[in-house]
């Protein structure tokens, strides 16, 4: 079984490579035809990531987000899902190519640390894991997609000021567009982001006994809710956007990135995978 | 007559920077520089283009260096250092003077390749020309020849058709910055021409609503009628930045009207909205600083020539074919200047009496059989006195010097050609 599990993830890897690459073969040729081609791969790839978590599950037999490995997988499937489920509502050009060179990335990453199936410790059997973990990785899915369109926002606004117009001025969507995907998903993942900690909260009330104890995680969780916060705060009342907002985009997923990694190696914590 | 040469100077937006170019900028209208240039000795005609985007002077000359000197003097004055002018200056003599002239009439040597304003310019600055009798037979025919050569281009190629122009490029900057025009607001500030076309466009791409500010307002509110839109004074400029989204500015002013201080502090208020500015003004009307503000762009007329030249390689198959027709065109006009100059119709004159009165001469002594040496020497010379004192009047006439400056010498190649049968220099032309 363990085997079938393995040879899966290989499979993930290697179609969403494809359709990196495919993606970006349509950014630099801008040809329609492949455009199409890479989103059915990635669309697939989306689809073979479902599965191979669901696998795991039945494999595992409680929600795979407990190892390092898992959590990044699924932080890769959280921002599959959530780019192909905005793309249902609305296109921005050429916004797949970062998204999908991004995501092939985190899997790249998962790749490296150790897919061993470890069993879960005691005070992670609970219902609230899937709902804690789950909610809080589909925001980082949302802040991982405002982090590519405070890239490209601050791609294009740099060729706009200097007023050279080259590869990214034919290539990216407007900077209204740019911003609004900001806003758009600054909202999504931060209301997620909010949920994230509250479901953690109430568990850490059931686990052991304090809503909050000031884990590192926690903490670093905590910092990185407060920089969204001041995002949509500012964003609201005095209209913080554009440059500001999409540097700020980065830097919150610069947090993001560092709760999921730094504060595991570094600090470590109750959080500490399979601890 | 002799040595008389076309001369062609000037400064345009591919060898000068709109810095150099507002400071040549001729902003007082033809009149003052048209009668100003009556003043330099040797220039027999000249005209004067002025554009945002050029100057240009086109003189027939047949004097040499001092004249040169003296144009240069009255482009540039104090204003810039005379060893950076001929960094700025281009000049170009006969043939490819004219093929320079032609190259512009024809919108080919545009910032926007195609854009039509250019020829519209042109017209109006003969028309300032002939009015100040600055023109003459050679240039009435020259820029005649432009005009139709234009119009040429314009007929046998597309290269007006998919004419991208500099209000083509502001509408494509904006969509780039807005994304979605509907709802955005644009002002003009100034009346300008190509203030006018840029709006139009904006309007066409589904623009919301147009605000037209101006020092006139009278002027506004005729402008605004056109547009839906409302007028408003140039007082009223910073407080308009308020609820507007792209700024045209045009004015005539001569100094900066929109300062960073201004704007940067309207940007609260408006909630960071980004804001559009073009200033297609030259001089300038805005603060270059304005684009150090966040979430303000600002192009002024150079800047958006370097979006036109991305969309130009779809033009470039169509230039192509447009300066082969330019190549053409200059070297009939070439070969009519040959033609039709004095010298070679005196030449011509010549030839054809002297190979009358030779051939004759001929004929008359195989008729005569033997004759004396000292007799065929007293025939020969009584055919060429006689063939000298044919010439004598009519050379004369040719080569009087035409009074009162005016320049009878196209009138009177004519008339001598017609007289003495020496075809037209035009024949040349039905090629």
């Amino acid at each position: 079984m363990e085997e079938i599990n393995n040879l899966l993830y290989q499979l993930v890897l290697v179609v969403t490579f494809v359709a990196a690459a495919a993606y970006i073969v349509f950014f630099i040729s801008q040809n329609k035809r492949i455009r199409k081609i890479a989103r059915v791969i990635l669309l697939a790839s989306g689809i073979l990531q479902t599965l191979y978590i669901a696998f795991r599950f039945v494999l595992v037999g409680h929600t795979p987000i407990t190892s390092h490995h898992e959590a990044v997988v699924f932080f890769a499937w959280a921002t599959t899902w959530a780019y192909l489920s905005f793309r249902w509502r609305y296109t921005v050009k050429n916004f797949g190519t970062f998204v999908t060179v991004l995501i092939f990335s985190l899997l790249l990453v998962a790749s490296f640390s150790s897919w061993e199936i470890l069993p879960l410790v005691p005070a992670l059997q609970s219902l609230w894991l899937p709902i804690h973990a789950g909610v809080s990785i589909i925001a980082y899915g949302f802040l991982s997609l405002a982090f590519c369109g405070g890239l490209m926002y601050l791609l294009l606004e740099r060729e706009l000021k200097s007023k050279k117009f080259g590869y990214f001025f034919a290539r990216f969507p407007s900077l209204d567009a740019l911003d609004q995907l900001n806003s758009h998903c600054l909202t999504a993942g931060f209301v997620f982001l909010t949920l994230g900690i509250v479901t953690g909260s109430i568990w850490a009330r059931q686990a052991w006994g304090t809503y909050w104890h000031w884990d590192p995680k926690e903490t670093w969780s905590l910092i990185t809710w407060f920089l969204y916060l001041v995002q949509v705060h500012q964003r609201f009342t005095v209209g913080w956007r554009g440059k500001k907002a999409a540097v700020m985009a980065i830097v919150g997923f610069a947090s993001v990135v560092f709760t999921l990694w730094g504060v595991t190696y570094l600090l470590g914590g109750v959080h500490s995978y399979a601890g | 007559m002799q040595g008389e040469k076309i001369v062609l100077l000037g400064v345009n937006h591919k060898t000068t920077p709109v810095e150099v170019r507002e400071k040549i900028a001729l902003s007082t209208g033809y009149e003052e520089p048209l009668i100003a240039l009556k003043n330099i000795t040797g220039v027999k005609e000249y005209y004067l283009l002025s554009t945002c985007n050029r100057v240009e002077l086109l003189l027939v000359t047949d004097a040499g260096a001092e004249v040169e000197d003296a144009i240069i003097e009255f482009l540039f004055g104090s204003r810039i250092p005379r060893e950076e002018c001929r960094n700025y200056l281009y000049l170009h003599y006969g043939e490819e003077a004219i093929h320079h002239l032609f190259m512009v009439a024809a919108s080919l040597d545009s910032m926007v390749v195609g854009e039509a304003q250019i020829l519209g310019q042109l017209k109006e600055a003969y028309r300032h020309a002939a009015q100040f009798n600055c023109t003459g037979p050679l240039l009435n025919k020259l820029l005649h020849k432009s005009f139709s050569v234009a119009k040429r281009v314009r007929t046998e190629t597309a290269i007006g058709s998919s004419a991208v122009s500099i209000s083509y490029a502001a509408v494509q900057l904006a969509k780039k910055i807005f994304g979605n025009l509907q709802e955005k607001k644009v002002m003009l500030v100034g009346a300008g021409e190509m203030a006018e076309l840029a709006a139009e466009h904006l309007v066409g791409q589904g623009v919301g609503s147009v605000v037209v500010a101006n020092r006139t307002l009278a002027r506004a509110v005729d402008l605004a009628k056109r547009f839906n839109g409302t007028a408003v004074s140039i007082e009223e400029l910073v407080s308009q930045l308020e609820h507007v989204d792209i700024i045209i500015s045009s004015t005539g002013a001569t100094d900066i009207i929109l300062y960073k201080e201004q704007v940067k502090a309207i940007m609260r208020s408006r909630m960071n909205k980004p804001l559009f500015f073009i200033d297609i003004a030259v001089p300038r009307d805005l603060d270059p600083k304005l684009i150090d503000i966040d979430n303000v762009y600002l192009y002024d007329i150079d800047d958006l020539s370097s979006v036109v030249e991305m969309n130009k390689s779809e033009r470039d198959k169509e230039a192509i074919k447009a300066s082969r027709i330019v190549d053409e065109e200059t070297l009939k006009f070439q070969r009519w200047c040959q033609g039709m100059a004095v010298t070679p119709t005196i030449q011509a004159l010549k030839s054809r009496i002297e190979s009358i009165g030779r051939n004759e001469l001929e004929r008359t002594l195989t008729r005569m059989g033997d004759i004396s040496e000292k007799d065929r020497k007293n025939l020969e010379k009584m055919i060429s006195s006689l063939t000298s004192k044919l010439l004598h009047n009519p050379l004369m006439y040719l080569k009087e010097e035409s009074c009162a400056g005016r320049d009878n010498s196209d009138r009177k190649i004519t008339v001598v050609r017609e007289i003495f049968g020496l075809g037209n220099g035009d024949e040349h032309k039905s090629s």
